[in-house]
Protein backbone atom coordinates (compact mmCIF):
# COMPACT_ATOMS: atom_id res chain seq x y z
CA UNK A 1 0.00 0.00 0.00
CA UNK A 2 3.06 2.40 0.93
CA UNK A 3 4.63 1.26 -2.15
CA UNK A 4 1.57 1.96 -4.22
CA UNK A 5 1.11 5.00 -2.54
CA UNK A 6 4.57 6.73 -3.97
CA UNK A 7 4.32 5.25 -6.88
CA UNK A 8 1.12 7.49 -7.30
CA UNK A 9 3.03 10.40 -5.97
CA UNK A 10 6.01 10.35 -8.18
CA UNK A 11 3.67 9.83 -11.27
CA UNK A 12 1.04 12.56 -10.16
CA UNK A 13 4.70 14.63 -9.99
CA UNK A 14 5.98 14.20 -13.11
CA UNK A 15 2.27 14.48 -14.77
CA UNK A 16 2.58 18.25 -13.16
CA UNK A 17 6.32 18.56 -14.65
CA UNK A 18 4.76 17.54 -17.24
CA UNK A 19 1.93 19.94 -17.55
CA UNK A 20 4.02 22.71 -16.02
CA UNK A 21 7.22 22.51 -18.52
CA UNK A 22 4.60 22.46 -21.56
CA UNK A 23 2.75 25.87 -20.89
CA UNK A 24 5.68 27.82 -21.25
CA UNK A 25 7.14 25.55 -24.27
CA UNK A 26 4.06 26.60 -25.68
CA UNK A 27 4.25 30.54 -24.93
CA UNK A 28 8.24 30.18 -26.38
CA UNK A 29 6.74 28.31 -29.44
CA UNK A 30 8.81 30.33 -31.63
CA UNK A 31 6.77 27.94 -34.09
CA UNK A 32 9.43 25.56 -33.72
CA UNK A 33 8.66 23.05 -36.40
CA UNK A 34 8.19 25.94 -38.86
CA UNK A 35 11.55 26.51 -39.30
CA UNK A 36 12.63 22.50 -39.15
CA UNK A 37 9.99 21.65 -41.60
CA UNK A 38 11.76 20.87 -44.56
CA UNK A 39 8.72 21.07 -46.88
CA UNK A 40 7.00 24.62 -47.58
CA UNK A 41 3.16 23.08 -46.85
CA UNK A 42 4.25 21.43 -43.62
CA UNK A 43 5.77 25.53 -43.00
CA UNK A 44 2.40 27.11 -44.33
CA UNK A 45 0.82 24.48 -42.09
CA UNK A 46 2.82 25.55 -39.46
CA UNK A 47 2.89 29.49 -39.39
CA UNK A 48 -0.36 30.07 -40.96
CA UNK A 49 -2.98 27.02 -39.84
CA UNK A 50 -6.00 27.18 -41.70
CA UNK A 51 -5.59 30.74 -43.00
CA UNK A 52 -6.61 31.10 -46.57
CA UNK A 53 -3.74 32.15 -48.87
CA UNK A 54 -3.73 34.78 -51.40
CA UNK A 55 -1.35 35.94 -54.09
CA UNK A 56 -1.62 39.52 -53.71
CA UNK A 57 0.46 42.74 -55.86
CA UNK A 58 -0.09 44.59 -52.47
CA UNK A 59 3.04 42.54 -51.08
CA UNK A 60 5.92 43.94 -52.58
CA UNK A 61 9.13 42.19 -52.49
CA UNK A 62 12.67 43.29 -53.72
CA UNK A 63 14.83 40.24 -54.69
CA UNK A 64 17.74 39.84 -57.28
CA UNK A 65 16.31 37.73 -60.19
CA UNK A 66 20.13 35.94 -60.22
CA UNK A 67 21.76 35.91 -56.87
CA UNK A 68 25.59 35.61 -57.98
CA UNK A 69 26.49 34.53 -54.09
CA UNK A 70 23.53 32.55 -52.79
CA UNK A 71 25.45 33.39 -49.90
CA UNK A 72 23.95 36.86 -49.35
CA UNK A 73 21.25 37.65 -51.00
CA UNK A 74 18.84 40.88 -50.04
CA UNK A 75 15.48 40.74 -49.43
CA UNK A 76 12.66 42.86 -48.86
CA UNK A 77 8.99 42.85 -48.13
CA UNK A 78 6.66 45.72 -47.90
CA UNK A 79 2.89 45.99 -47.92
CA UNK A 80 0.48 48.99 -48.14
CA UNK A 81 -2.07 46.45 -46.43
CA UNK A 82 -4.01 46.99 -43.02
CA UNK A 83 -3.98 44.98 -40.17
CA UNK A 84 -0.37 42.96 -40.83
CA UNK A 85 0.62 40.68 -38.13
CA UNK A 86 3.35 39.38 -39.66
CA UNK A 87 6.18 39.01 -42.57
CA UNK A 88 7.73 35.90 -43.29
CA UNK A 89 10.32 34.71 -45.90
CA UNK A 90 9.77 31.45 -47.85
CA UNK A 91 12.42 29.76 -49.97
CA UNK A 92 11.10 26.82 -51.66
CA UNK A 93 14.53 25.24 -52.72
CA UNK A 94 16.38 25.15 -48.83
CA UNK A 95 16.48 22.80 -46.51
CA UNK A 96 14.57 24.20 -44.53
CA UNK A 97 11.96 26.35 -46.32
CA UNK A 98 11.33 28.99 -43.75
CA UNK A 99 14.16 31.72 -43.42
CA UNK A 100 12.88 34.33 -41.22
CA UNK A 101 9.78 35.68 -39.80
CA UNK A 102 8.70 39.05 -38.59
CA UNK A 103 6.27 39.88 -36.19
CA UNK A 104 4.89 43.10 -36.58
CA UNK A 105 4.46 45.70 -32.84
CA UNK A 106 1.97 48.72 -32.50
CA UNK A 107 4.80 51.06 -34.32
CA UNK A 108 6.51 49.30 -36.74
CA UNK A 109 5.70 49.40 -40.41
CA UNK A 110 5.44 46.49 -42.47
CA UNK A 111 8.89 46.73 -44.28
CA UNK A 112 11.72 44.91 -43.49
CA UNK A 113 14.94 43.97 -45.29
CA UNK A 114 17.11 41.28 -44.43
CA UNK A 115 19.61 39.25 -46.61
CA UNK A 116 19.31 35.67 -46.65
CA UNK A 117 21.51 32.46 -47.81
CA UNK A 118 19.87 30.26 -50.52
CA UNK A 119 21.26 26.60 -51.18
CA UNK A 120 20.19 26.89 -54.88
CA UNK A 121 17.66 28.73 -57.45
CA UNK A 122 14.75 28.54 -55.88
CA UNK A 123 11.01 30.18 -55.98
CA UNK A 124 11.43 33.00 -53.01
CA UNK A 125 8.05 33.62 -51.45
CA UNK A 126 7.10 37.04 -49.13
CA UNK A 127 4.17 36.42 -47.65
CA UNK A 128 1.99 38.65 -45.04
CA UNK A 129 -0.16 37.42 -42.18
CA UNK A 130 -3.04 39.39 -41.20
CA UNK A 131 -6.08 38.09 -38.76
CA UNK A 132 -8.00 36.44 -41.50
CA UNK A 133 -5.74 36.09 -44.99
CA UNK A 134 -2.33 35.65 -46.21
CA UNK A 135 -0.56 37.43 -48.89
CA UNK A 136 1.79 35.88 -50.73
CA UNK A 137 4.03 37.16 -53.68
CA UNK A 138 6.65 34.78 -55.00
CA UNK A 139 9.72 35.29 -57.45
CA UNK A 140 12.13 33.37 -59.08
CA UNK A 141 15.89 33.58 -57.79
CA UNK A 142 18.41 32.07 -59.79
CA UNK A 143 21.66 31.15 -57.94
CA UNK A 144 25.19 30.99 -59.39
CA UNK A 145 26.79 30.04 -55.96
CA UNK A 146 25.08 28.02 -53.27
CA UNK A 147 25.24 29.44 -49.99
CA UNK A 148 24.91 26.27 -47.92
CA UNK A 149 27.81 24.15 -47.74
CA UNK A 150 30.46 26.53 -49.20
CA UNK B 1 33.67 33.37 -30.38
CA UNK B 2 33.92 36.80 -28.85
CA UNK B 3 30.28 38.33 -28.75
CA UNK B 4 29.78 42.04 -30.38
CA UNK B 5 27.45 44.30 -30.02
CA UNK B 6 24.63 45.42 -32.57
CA UNK B 7 25.73 47.95 -34.74
CA UNK B 8 22.42 50.23 -34.97
CA UNK B 9 21.76 53.58 -37.84
CA UNK B 10 18.94 55.20 -37.75
CA UNK B 11 17.32 58.09 -39.78
CA UNK B 12 13.68 60.08 -39.11
CA UNK B 13 12.32 60.58 -42.05
CA UNK B 14 8.79 62.63 -42.78
CA UNK B 15 7.92 60.87 -39.16
CA UNK B 16 9.43 57.52 -39.85
CA UNK B 17 12.84 56.11 -38.92
CA UNK B 18 14.51 53.99 -40.83
CA UNK B 19 16.47 51.49 -38.67
CA UNK B 20 19.51 49.69 -40.29
CA UNK B 21 21.28 46.98 -37.79
CA UNK B 22 24.12 44.79 -38.36
CA UNK B 23 24.82 42.17 -35.95
CA UNK B 24 28.21 40.32 -36.03
CA UNK B 25 27.83 36.58 -36.19
CA UNK B 26 28.54 33.36 -37.63
CA UNK B 27 25.11 31.88 -38.58
CA UNK B 28 26.28 28.16 -39.24
CA UNK B 29 23.51 26.37 -40.88
CA UNK B 30 24.81 22.69 -39.22
CA UNK B 31 24.87 21.21 -43.20
CA UNK B 32 28.49 22.72 -43.33
CA UNK B 33 31.68 20.34 -42.88
CA UNK B 34 35.27 21.35 -41.98
CA UNK B 35 38.63 20.58 -43.30
CA UNK B 36 38.34 17.69 -41.62
CA UNK B 37 34.84 16.88 -43.00
CA UNK B 38 33.48 17.03 -39.04
CA UNK B 39 30.23 18.90 -39.25
CA UNK B 40 30.28 22.77 -37.92
CA UNK B 41 27.46 22.62 -35.52
CA UNK B 42 24.52 25.08 -35.94
CA UNK B 43 25.32 28.74 -34.23
CA UNK B 44 22.82 31.38 -35.56
CA UNK B 45 20.53 33.78 -34.25
CA UNK B 46 16.99 32.84 -33.28
CA UNK B 47 15.00 35.19 -32.02
CA UNK B 48 15.94 39.53 -32.29
CA UNK B 49 14.07 41.78 -30.12
CA UNK B 50 13.70 45.48 -30.97
CA UNK B 51 11.91 47.75 -28.61
CA UNK B 52 11.42 51.53 -28.57
CA UNK B 53 11.64 53.19 -25.67
CA UNK B 54 11.62 50.13 -23.87
CA UNK B 55 8.26 48.60 -25.49
CA UNK B 56 8.82 45.43 -27.76
CA UNK B 57 7.94 47.34 -31.02
CA UNK B 58 8.83 44.16 -33.71
CA UNK B 59 10.37 40.38 -32.99
CA UNK B 60 11.81 38.88 -35.60
CA UNK B 61 12.31 34.96 -35.44
CA UNK B 62 15.29 33.84 -37.64
CA UNK B 63 15.92 30.27 -39.34
CA UNK B 64 19.79 29.15 -39.68
CA UNK B 65 19.64 30.43 -43.65
CA UNK B 66 19.80 34.22 -42.93
CA UNK B 67 23.22 35.11 -43.84
CA UNK B 68 26.35 35.20 -41.90
CA UNK B 69 26.26 38.74 -40.35
CA UNK B 70 22.78 39.75 -40.27
CA UNK B 71 21.45 42.98 -41.72
CA UNK B 72 18.01 43.96 -40.74
CA UNK B 73 16.47 46.67 -41.67
CA UNK B 74 12.85 47.80 -40.78
CA UNK B 75 11.05 50.82 -40.06
CA UNK B 76 9.07 52.67 -37.31
CA UNK B 77 6.20 54.58 -37.43
CA UNK B 78 5.89 58.45 -35.61
CA UNK B 79 9.07 58.02 -34.27
CA UNK B 80 10.53 61.65 -33.39
CA UNK B 81 14.02 62.35 -32.06
CA UNK B 82 14.93 61.37 -28.88
CA UNK B 83 13.82 58.05 -29.53
CA UNK B 84 15.54 55.19 -28.00
CA UNK B 85 15.73 52.39 -30.26
CA UNK B 86 17.44 49.20 -28.78
CA UNK B 87 17.86 45.77 -30.63
CA UNK B 88 19.13 42.74 -28.90
CA UNK B 89 19.55 38.87 -30.43
CA UNK B 90 19.29 35.33 -28.93
CA UNK B 91 20.71 32.60 -30.52
CA UNK B 92 20.35 28.75 -30.20
CA UNK B 93 23.05 28.54 -28.28
CA UNK B 94 21.87 31.30 -25.71
CA UNK B 95 23.91 33.67 -26.15
CA UNK B 96 22.85 36.67 -26.69
CA UNK B 97 24.13 40.79 -27.80
CA UNK B 98 22.47 43.82 -28.13
CA UNK B 99 22.71 47.93 -28.95
CA UNK B 100 20.79 50.96 -28.82
CA UNK B 101 20.43 54.04 -30.37
CA UNK B 102 19.22 57.37 -29.79
CA UNK B 103 17.23 59.10 -32.99
CA UNK B 104 18.55 62.20 -33.78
Amino acid sequence: MKGQLTRRRLIQGLMSVVALSAVPLQLLARAKGAFEATKKDAVYKAVFGDLPIVESTDVKMKIPDIAENGAVVPVSVSTSIEGVEGIFVIIDNNPNPLSASFHMGPSSAADISVRVKMGKSSIVRGMVKTADKVYMTSQEVKVTIGGCGG
Amino acid sequence: MTIKPVKIRGKIKDGTAKIKALMPHPMETGTRRDANDQVIPAHFIEEVVCELNGAMTLKAEWGASVSKNPYFAFKINSAKPGDVVKISWTDNLGESSSGELTLK
